[in-house]
């Protein structure tokens, strides 16, 4: 029998190199690039020796293998390099200076606790209303109350995130002026109204996740009731509620952790979109503007958080159910 | 089911009139709600929204009786124990099937026709701003909006189509040749599709279409065209997964034991002796995918890096028209524009979700 801290530590192993694969990914994703970096920083009107140059300058005549090992360990220190929009600029108008080069991460850090910051006012509307209702739909399954659910969250699940995004403007912004459509976030803001600003994004998110995770919570805990010690408990004659909190919970936490996890890792990709709506100052938005304008380390950059995000929310699902489900502590 | 469905609608309904009414009230108390409801908005709303329940209601209804008593008994017989979603369901997408087969003979004009009127306003009338000629008004370059949606059908929908089909076709031949040899070429695929899957899809979409644009810019393809392979090869990832674990039930039959000792070809065996036997799964699967796929390629378009011009596609439509939307107090059918490309796209989910529901309900058995 092994000891959960062994699991435990397998399983960081395993995300770790799941990591490690993801980046090698990104990496082998742009190396897929025609030409290379050099020509795609200056464009059409490449001279043979700038393009020399700026290979030299950025390392890409090196072979791959040692250009990926630099590229993580500069990454995993938090240095993604400079992004081309700013190399130009640097390079046009010759701020040959170093220091008034603003590097990728430097870009990405304001923007970053912003999107951290949308994402947990989505996750503490999001978590608490999915799972009271879902708990309440599993418990009276096939009513009125379920079926409205039902017909709710089938309907948000399949409407694109934009669609909700401007149902939500048009009936809470426009309408009735109660909250602003635009998301204008500032760093000197206070509290009050960063929270006002970012309330109706957080709202949309609130809306497609909640979907999810309530049919998830909902689905797990039937399954739950349906188990014969349950049934046992109510012959015994114990109040619904205690049979509730008492006996289904404990055993529902597993899956409900796990439901969890995997919509906040949901909460990643629906960021993106409704960033865009709303015009909200976050990475998501600067990556679809980085595509757009193919600037490759600003892409880069993004796409390896967003994985990396994704990656970690889906390991600590395991790692927690692994915790939460003595099962799983106590394998044979 | 369905007259419950109705009831859960109509609950919702006036949950929902609740959630109307309590903005006015918190804000300006008993006097803000009479205020907000003399406008009239709140009761109109209501009684358009019941009317639209109400004829969706009856039309399905129709449709579903129309199909049990016209049509010969392969499509009839199913049809006496659909509910009504599901009838609805249908009617929608062979909705929108004829309207994107038709697109060229619907539409007044063509998709990418520009006009020397930029900005004429909806609704036809021109002392407001409108054109008869153009119902809809065009957009901010001179095009027919009525034709770009009608068009948008067929682009949207079709791409999406195509996609799907090219990610099945992936996905499903890969993942029965995992089940079918096994061993390595098992092994090897698994992981590297878990790979693909660890990194979430419009991400991944997203970084890959950054290097294909580079690529369209070079060889001319247009963008579209690498967002089709692109998004079937992602989307792939979940087909195969479905397909193997269905094929690996499969390949444990007796008749495919058979099969391999009458020594039968690879290609024999997967197509004509596997795929026949998961075909029922693998459609509902398809349901679900197209929805998904549609979703994706409908958000990359918003995003402004999917469907490129001067192809007319809804996602692109809702990008453009979004702005219209402050608009609403004064003009309706304005700021109804965007809402009406993105309520296009999620009509055809729901749809398509209420017959996958349905679907999988029949071939699970729990009936009723």
């Amino acid at each position: 029998m092994r000891s959960v801290s062994t699991i435990i530590l397998q399983r960081l192993g395993l995300g770790v190199l799941t990591l490690i694969v993801v980046s090698l990914v990104i990496f082998c994703a742009v190396e897929m690039l025609p030409g290379d970096f050099a020509e795609a920083i200056l464009g059409q009107g490449a001279t043979p020796e700038a393009v020399t140059a700026i290979r030299e300058q950025l390392g890409l005549d090196k072979p791959v293998v040692q250009r990926y090992l630099g590229w993580l360990g500069n990454a995993v220190t938090g240095d993604f390099g400079v992004s081309f929009a700013r190399l130009n600029f640097a390079s046009n108008f010759g701020a040959s200076t170093n220091t008034t080069v603003v590097s990728v991460a430097d870009q990405l850090k304001p923007r970053f606790v912003n999107t951290l910051f949308l994402a947990g006012v989505a996750a503490s509307i999001a978590v608490p209303l999915s799972l009271i209702i879902g708990i309440l739909a599993a418990l009276y399954r096939n009513s009125v109350f379920d079926r409205v659910a039902n017909v709710f969250t089938l309907t948000s699940i399949s409407s694109p995130e934009f669609f909700v995004a401007y149902i939500l403007i048009l009936f809470l912004a426009v309408l009735n002026p109660i909250l602003p459509s635009l998301s204008n976030i500032y760093e000197t803001m206070d509290f009050g109204a960063r929270l006002k600003a970012t309330l109706l994004p957080a709202l949309v998110l609130t809306l497609v996740v909640t979907a999810h995770m309530m049919r998830m919570t909902r689905a797990a805990i039937i399954n739950l009731l349906a188990s014969p010690y349950i049934e046992m408990a109510r012959l015994k004659g114990l109040s619904p509620v205690r049979v509730i909190l008492r006996h289904a919970l404990p055993n529902a936490l597993a899956p409900i952790i796990n439901v969890i996890a995997l919509n906040l890792a949901y909460l990643i990709t629906g960021v993106v979109v409704v960033e865009v709506v709303f015009v909200y100052p976050g990475v998501g938005q600067l990556f679809v503007d980085s595509v757009k304008i193919r600037d490759i380390p600003l892409v880069q950059a993004c796409c390896l958080i967003f994985a990396a995000a994704y990656v970690l929310l889906n390991l600590l699902a395991d790692v927690m159910s692994i915790i939460s489900n003595p099962r799983l502590r106590h394998p044979k | 089911m369905a007259i419950a469905l109705w009831r859960a609608l109509l609950i919702g309904g006036v949950l929902w009139l609740a959630a109307m009414m309590l903005p006015p009230l918190m804000s300006g108390g008993w006097d803000g709600l009479v205020a907000a409801a003399s406008q009239q908005r709140l009761v109109r709303t209501i009684f358009w929204i019941s009317v639209v329940l109400l004829i969706a209601t009856i039309v399905s209804w129709v449709f579903r009786e129309l199909l049990r008593r016209t049509m010969p008994e392969v499509i009839a017989k199913p049809m006496r124990h659909a509910p009504l979603t599901a009838s609805f369901g249908l009617m929608i997408i062979l909705l929108y099937v004829i309207v994107s087969v038709g697109a060229p003979w619907i539409a007044p004009y063509g998709e990418a026709e520009i006009f020397t009127k930029i900005n004429v306003l909806p609704g036809g009338d021109p002392e407001l701003g409108g054109d008869p000629s153009h119902f809809l008004g065009t957009d901010q370059i001179g095009r027919d909006i009525l034709s770009r949606l009608i068009y948008g059908a067929r682009n949207t929908v079709g791409i999406a189509f195509l996609t799907t089909m090219l990610s099945f076709l992936i996905g499903v031949t890969l993942g029965f040749l995992a089940a079918t040899l096994g061993g390595w070429i098992d092994q090897g695929l698994s992981r590297g599709i878990d790979v693909l899957m660890a990194i979430p899809q419009l991400i991944f979409a997203l970084l890959l279409m950054t290097i294909a644009s580079e690529w369209s810019y070079r060889s001319g393809i247009s963008l579209t065209w690498f967002m089709i392979v692109i998004i079937a090869v992602l989307d792939s990832t979940r087909v195969f997964r479905l397909a193997r674990a269905v094929g690996l039930n499969i390949v444990v039959m007796d008749y495919i034991e058979a099969a391999r000792v009458r020594g039968e070809t690879l290609l024999h065996i997967v197509f004509k002796e596997i795929l026949p036997n998961a075909f029922s799964p693998l459609l509902a699967e398809f349901g679900l995918r197209f929805c998904f796929v549609f979703l994706t390629i409908a958000s990359l378009s918003f995003l402004g890096i999917g469907i490129q011009p001067p192809l007319a596609d809804w996602g692109t439509m809702v990008r453009d028209l979004s702005q219209f939307i402050n608009f609403a107090a004064y003009d309706p059918l304005t700021a109804a524009l965007p809402l009406m490309a993105a309520g296009a796209i999620a009509l055809l989910t729901v749809a398509v979700n209420f017959v996958v529901d349905w679907m999988l309900q029949n071939s699970s058995g729990l009936k009723e």
